[in-house]
């Protein structure tokens, strides 16, 4: 498994994105230390897979940060800490941080990297440096490899989706989503978390 | 005759918005109303489609109005469509927006709005000489799924504004029987939240109503003694419905707007 380069719709070619997924990692608290020591080696957003429920989900949190980082409207330190902020729900970037970044007892590791132009990077430096610095086994940035890593219990806590897709009580003949349930459910639970996502910071 | 070459290239008279001259698959404009245009654009990847809600800005407003209207319309609309989703009333899903640029890109739907599959059908029918009143079954279904969906919107707090057959969708249903099944089959999604806002007034409800019955008065006359089913199954769809049904012959009586005198 390698590094696995991105362009996002609507994203300019400069702002190219590089995605790595990694299992058993077994070196967390130490990247975790990075981060909190600013090592400027490790710009990277650091993500708990484990809070991840498929590539779009990550692949917005990416799109709305850079298009911040685009409009100049980060709210936190860099374009990377901000795509770990884009995931909340909420404006609380501390909270953000701790719920969706990296933190020692990580097993399952989202690295992202955005090369911009004023800090490139290029793919074989980035993949370097990770195999180097991350003690864990790459594995497919993939829907499938992400969906067994997924708590899908802390992920509805969070997003606060505790009844599932529209189930508010009040006897619901579900005719609104069609039949195939499971497939269908976790499409509408992603479709909800963007929905979330996208309105965090809405104010006025 | 001079023909203008840029007319043909240019899809909308407005500049298009900083977010659709970045890379992408094309956009294409494919509504314009007073307030918004609507592009089906692309989300994320080239191959996820999306509605892209654009809010130009309006010269003849001061800029620092216009810029709050813009924002508090585009969040508005993307507030109510998030809570009818996460209650499962059908709509689009929201995706991203930037309240600031004033676009909201949201769940693309396929399918056709009943406005035109009913006038299809009704036009059909006519051609083929099938008297009004005979094999309706079809069309009671579509009226009477029109009825729960808006009754669902309204149990969980919402009312559209704006409700006519140009505002329900029909989406294809992947599971229905061979070649598509009927022309009235489908889902109905509710669309274009532009108008909505969050009320649980039994006034407000009615409007709404009254605005859809309306609607098919004007545009599918030929389907208007069926609403009664549309509000047959809008009773059973919440608790408080009948209020609203009482409301709306009021309503019936004086029109849309409410007399403010004495």
């Amino acid at each position: 498994m390698a590094l696995e380069c991105i362009n996002l719709e609507h994203v300019p070619a400069s702002h190219t994105i590089h995605a790595a997924l990694f299992q058993n990692i077994k070196n967390a608290s130490f990247l975790h230390q990075q981060l909190l020591a600013g090592n400027t080696e490790f710009e990277y957003a650091l993500i708990d897979a484990s809070v991840i429920i498929s590539r779009l989900h990550a692949l917005a949190a990416i799109y709305r940060a850079v298009n911040d980082l685009l409009g100049n409207k980060l709210r936190s330190r860099n374009v990377h800490s901000e795509i770990v902020f884009s995931l909340s729900p909420n404006n609380n970037i501390a909270e953000s941080f701790r719920r969706f970044g990296i933190s020692p007892e990580t097993t399952s590791l989202l690295v992202i990297k955005v090369s911009t132009p004023s800090s490139p990077a290029a793919g074989e430096d980035i993949q370097s440096h990770l195999s180097k610095v991350v003690d864990g086994e790459q594995v497919d940035f993939s829907d499938g490899v992400l969906r067994a890593m997924t708590d899908m219990v802390r992920v509805k806590k969070i997003y606060k989706l505790n009844y599932s897709s529209g189930v508010n009580g009040r006897g619901k003949e579900n005719a609104v989503y069609g039949s195939d349930r499971t497939s269908q459910d976790s499409k509408e639970l992603e479709m909800l978390i963007l929905g979330s996502m996208a309105l965090r910071g809405a104010t006025n | 005759m001079e023909v203008d070459t840029s007319l043909s290239q240019s899809s909308s008279p407005v500049p298009l918005p900083l977010i659709l001259q970045r890379p992408s698959v094309p956009a294409i404009l494919i509504a314009q109303g007073a307030e918004a245009l609507l592009f089906r654009s692309t989300y994320l990847l080239p191959s996820l489609p999306c509605a892209l809600k654009y809010r130009p800005s309006k010269p003849y407003r001061h800029p620092t109005l216009d810029l709050r209207l813009t924002k508090h319309r585009i969040l508005s609309e993307a507030r109510v469509l998030t809570k009818c989703r996460r209650e499962g009333v059908p709509v689009p899903g929201v995706y991203a927006l930037d309240e600031g640029a004033g676009w909201m890109m949201i769940e693309w739907v396929d399918g056709e709005v009943v406005r035109i599959r009913l006038n299809e059908w009704l036009s059909r029918r006519a051609q083929e000489g099938v008297p009004q009143g005979v094999e309706d079954g079809k069309l009671v279904g579509l009226m009477r799924r029109i009825g729960s969906a808006v009754g669902r919107m309204h149990g969980v707090g919402v009312v559209h504004g704006d409700l006519t057959t140009s505002n329900l969708m029909l989406r294809p249903v992947p599971a229905e029987g061979v070649n598509g099944g009927g022309m009235l089959d489908g889902e109905i999604v509710l669309i274009d939240f532009g108008l909505a806002s969050q009320s649980t007034q039994d006034e407000d409800r009615a409007v709404d109503l009254y605005v859809l019955e309306r609607a098919f008065g004007s545009t599918h006359s030929k389907a208007e003694s069926l609403f009664t089913e549309v509000l047959g199954a809008y009773e059973k769809s919440f608790k408080g419905a009948n209020i609203v049904l009482k409301k709306l012959e009021e309503v019936r009586m004086r029109g849309r707007k409410r007399s403010m005198l004495g």
